[in-house]
């Protein structure tokens, strides 16, 4: 029975992830900032078999409220084993071009909320000397694109700043988790036109249990996306530069 | 939105259908009234024809309306919103003592999907269908309001929305009873049966003995042979010594559409002598899983493309019971002289606890369900000439099984239409709506 906070709680990969641990009898904290849509969640997970379940409702892009969401899971399971990040936006990359202000919005959700976050959740394990951090990037992440490079740009700078926590953190014993999916069927992509490489977010949700059961650094989901970013980043930039991704 | 796509199909895979697809994600969210086009629910497909298809309209997909909202431990009661499966309740609810009160033959189907066409199980001849064990649930209509519905409450919209083939609005969840169970075992007897008259003896011998009953038979078996088939019936187990181990999770999936060759003549006779003859003495009594018991064909998913490209029919009616006289016996001559019936025959005996929904299909008589392969007009008016049988009758066809009864048909199979007809939303609809309820001569 394992003691894990949950952020951005409403987001279908997370509740995918989260039914797994209901049925193993896990207690979770669950964030999310639709106070409806998370209520139901936990109701879900109640009935599913999680021993218990605490909801706090809060808006991320809310930096002031991150140490007490850490501070009040800590609190309401005595401890925390897990922490799972999963929350993000996938914006419109034409009006973040036109608008800096909106592409800061972008760098605060997909980037600087989990850096925020990361700090008190980091410094709580190496205190402790155990635990494991899972959070949700993306393969969009590995390489710029004309199509989503804000996005991108986001969630790459998400996977260094978790590949130093990583190396920071690996002597304590505490493990960091760099989760890379390709496209996965969520509210997210709902505007996106659905080609044979979409999953369904249960695939991703055992893979990111599984990833945790063998404390896997970085994984890729489904597994065959590594090698196709692989070839996506070997490409000499004189030719990615003229393509249109 | 606004993009066609044909991957949502029934499981006939006929007719073919494409659709604009919008999906729900949680139960405060709004229907799509402003796209100009209707709208029809869609749960997992599990229906044969186009009940679960509006072409060239909108699908709305519940399977993300999977959660489950409470379960009274004491009472049995559980309410869960209307697209989680049957698959998922029983993952829950067995190991706690609880099984569904009413099951169709397959858990690959959503609870909406179950009260939308009020489905029956083996126990129907006792129990009756699902919907008798709804104690309420919210429907949202075109409206935007949602109405709590139950036996007190919108009772007109309970009755008209069970059996209601998704056209009064979308079921957002659904609260219903579950029974107590001991194990997930039954106590159960396959009985090896001759004939038709056999199958009568035995259907009346086991009404009251036996919670669950169902005959397999061999539709092409002819004359004193007619109706030959094995009766299967049992009931939940009660304490067990000793547990046989549940059946492994593994499901052969069926990858491609199978060249129909595969499915001709032959090959469906040799399936149903060895369907038969599988069983050497006449009784065998055995303590079975409900999973191999309820869902034999579960085991083997997307069988449905066994059927090739052309997919094939359904067929489901329901007679009056007559005894040795029977209509049924004249239906089962015809199937068995057109020599076109596939090996999934089934038999059973309807009881007379009467059905909520208006539109409901089950009542009191003796159901008969197979299927055919699509030939084309050979099999329309091999079908249609059942469907004369039944008319004159007074017997029904399911609609979650069909994609060609005539408008003239259905009419005269659900003389309530028209009074249910006055609850269909006025933004919902589907092709097999568009269809039978078109004017006729
Ligand atoms: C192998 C097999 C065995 C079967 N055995 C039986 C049996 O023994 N007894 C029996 O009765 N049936 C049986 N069926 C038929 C099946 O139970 C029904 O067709 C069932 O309704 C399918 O549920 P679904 O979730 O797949 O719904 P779909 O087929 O997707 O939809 C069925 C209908 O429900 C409506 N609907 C779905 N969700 C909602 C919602 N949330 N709100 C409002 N309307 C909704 C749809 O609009 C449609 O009209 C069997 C089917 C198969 C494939
Ligand atoms: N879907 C994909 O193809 C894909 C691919 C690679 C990576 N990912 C990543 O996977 C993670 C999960 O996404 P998903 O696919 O499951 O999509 P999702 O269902 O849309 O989940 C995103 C979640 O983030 C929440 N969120 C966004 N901004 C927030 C804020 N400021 N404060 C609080 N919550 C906020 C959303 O809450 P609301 O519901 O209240 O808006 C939503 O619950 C994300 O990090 C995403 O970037 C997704």
């Amino acid at each position: 029975m394992r003691k894990i906070l949950l952020i951005g709680a409403t987001s279908a990969i997370a509740q995918e992830t989260a039914k797994i641990w209901a049925v193993k009898g896990d207690e979770m904290f669950l964030v999310a900032r639709n106070a409806e849509n998370l209520s139901a969640v936990a109701g879900d997970l109640r009935v599913r078999g999680a021993s218990k379940v605490v909801t706090m409702t809060a808006e991320l892009l809310d930096f002031e409220l991150h140490q007490q969401i850490v501070t009040s899971a800590i609190a309401a399971l005595s401890g925390l084993d897990l922490v799972l990040l999963a929350h993000g936006t996938l914006g419109t990359q034409k009006l973040g071009e036109a608008d800096y202000a909106i592409a800061e919005r972008e760098y605060r959700t997909n980037f600087l909320s989990f850096v925020s976050l990361l700090t008190p959740i980091a410094n709580y394990f190496e205190k402790e000397r155990r635990g494991t951090i899972v959070v949700i990037s993306s393969v969009a992440g590995d390489r710029g694109r004309q199509s989503n490079y804000i996005y991108g740009s986001a969630k790459g700078a998400l996977s260094l700043f978790l590949q130093g926590l990583r190396n920071r953190l690996f002597l304590c014993g505490v493990a960091v988790i760099t989760v890379k999916p390709g496209f996965v069927d969520t509210p997210m992509t709902a505007h996106i036109k659905k080609g044979p490489l979409f999953v369904d977010p249960g695939v991703v949700a055992r893979g990111i249990e599984r990833a945790i059961q063998r404390r896997q650094d970085v994984v890729y989901l489904p597994w065959f996306w590594r090698f196709l970013m692989l070839v996506i980043r070997c490409m000499p930039e004189t030719i990615f530069k003229r393509m249109k991704l | 939105m606004n993009q066609y796509s044909a991957s949502y199909e029934c499981w006939g895979r006929f007719p073919k259908a494409s659709h604009i697809i919008h999906r729900m994600r949680w139960i405060t969210d709004t229907i799509p009234v402003d796209t100009g086009q209707k709208i029809l629910p869609y749960g997992l497909g599990r229906s044969y024809g186009d009940s679960c298809l509006n072409d060239g309209a909108v699908l709305l997909i519940t399977t993300a309306l999977n959660r489950f909202i409470a379960l009274d431990n004491t009472s049995g009661i559980l309410r869960c919103e209307a697209g989680v499966t049957l698959a998922e309740i029983l993952s829950v609810v067995v190991a706690r003592g609880w099984f569904l009160p009413v099951t169709p033959g397959t858990k690959f189907v959503t609870v909406g999907g179950a009260v939308a066409n009020d489905v029956h199980g083996k126990n129907h001849h006792g129990d009756g269908t699902f919907g008798r064990y709804v104690k309420n649930f919210a429907l949202l209509r075109s409206d935007g309001i949602r109405y709590l519905c139950s036996p007190t409450q919108n009772q007109d919209l309970f009755q008209a929305t069970i059996g209601g083939l998704g056209l009064t609005g979308l079921i957002l969840w659904v609260e219903f009873q579950l029974i107590p169970i001991h194990n997930p075992f039954l106590d159960a007897e396959t009985v090896q049966c001759k004939n038709l008259s056999q199958f009568f003896e035995l259907s009346q011998e086991s009404e009251e003995k036996y919670q669950y009953t169902v005959a397999w038979i061999d539709c092409l078996a002819r004359g004193r042979s007619l109706g030959r088939g094995i009766f299967i019936r049992g009931n939940h187990a009660h304490h067990l010594e000793k547990r046989p181990p549940p059946p492994s999770d593994s499901q052969i999936i069926i990858p491609v559409e199978a060249p129909s060759f595969l499915l001709n003549r032959f090959s469906i006779r040799a399936f149903n002598f060895l369907y038969y003859h599988k069983q050497r003495s006449p009784r065998v009594s055995q303590i079975v899983h409900l999973d191999p018991f309820f869902y034999p064909l579960d085991a083997i998913g997307k069988w449905n493309r066994l059927y090739g490209r052309r997919g094939f029919f359904q067929y489901q009616c329901v007679v009056p019971y007559e005894g040795q006289s029977s209509p049924i016996r004249r239906i089962l001559e015809t199937i068995s002289q057109s020599g076109m019936g596939s090996f999934l025959a089934v038999l059973k005996v309807f009881g007379d606890k009467p059905s909520p929904g208006i539109l409901s299909f089950p009542k009191k008589g003796i159901t008969l369900a197979l299927d055919f392969p699509n030939q084309g007009r050979d099999t329309l008016e091999l079908l249609e000439r059942l469907d004369q049988i039944v008319r004159a009758n007074n017997g029904a066809v399911y609609p979650a099984k069909d994609a060609r009864m005539s408008a003239a048909s259905f009419q005269t199979y659900f003389p309530r239409w028209q009074e249910f007809a006055k609850y269909v939303d006025p933004h919902f609809s589907s092709s097999f709506w568009r269809r039978v309820i078109a004017p006729h001569a």
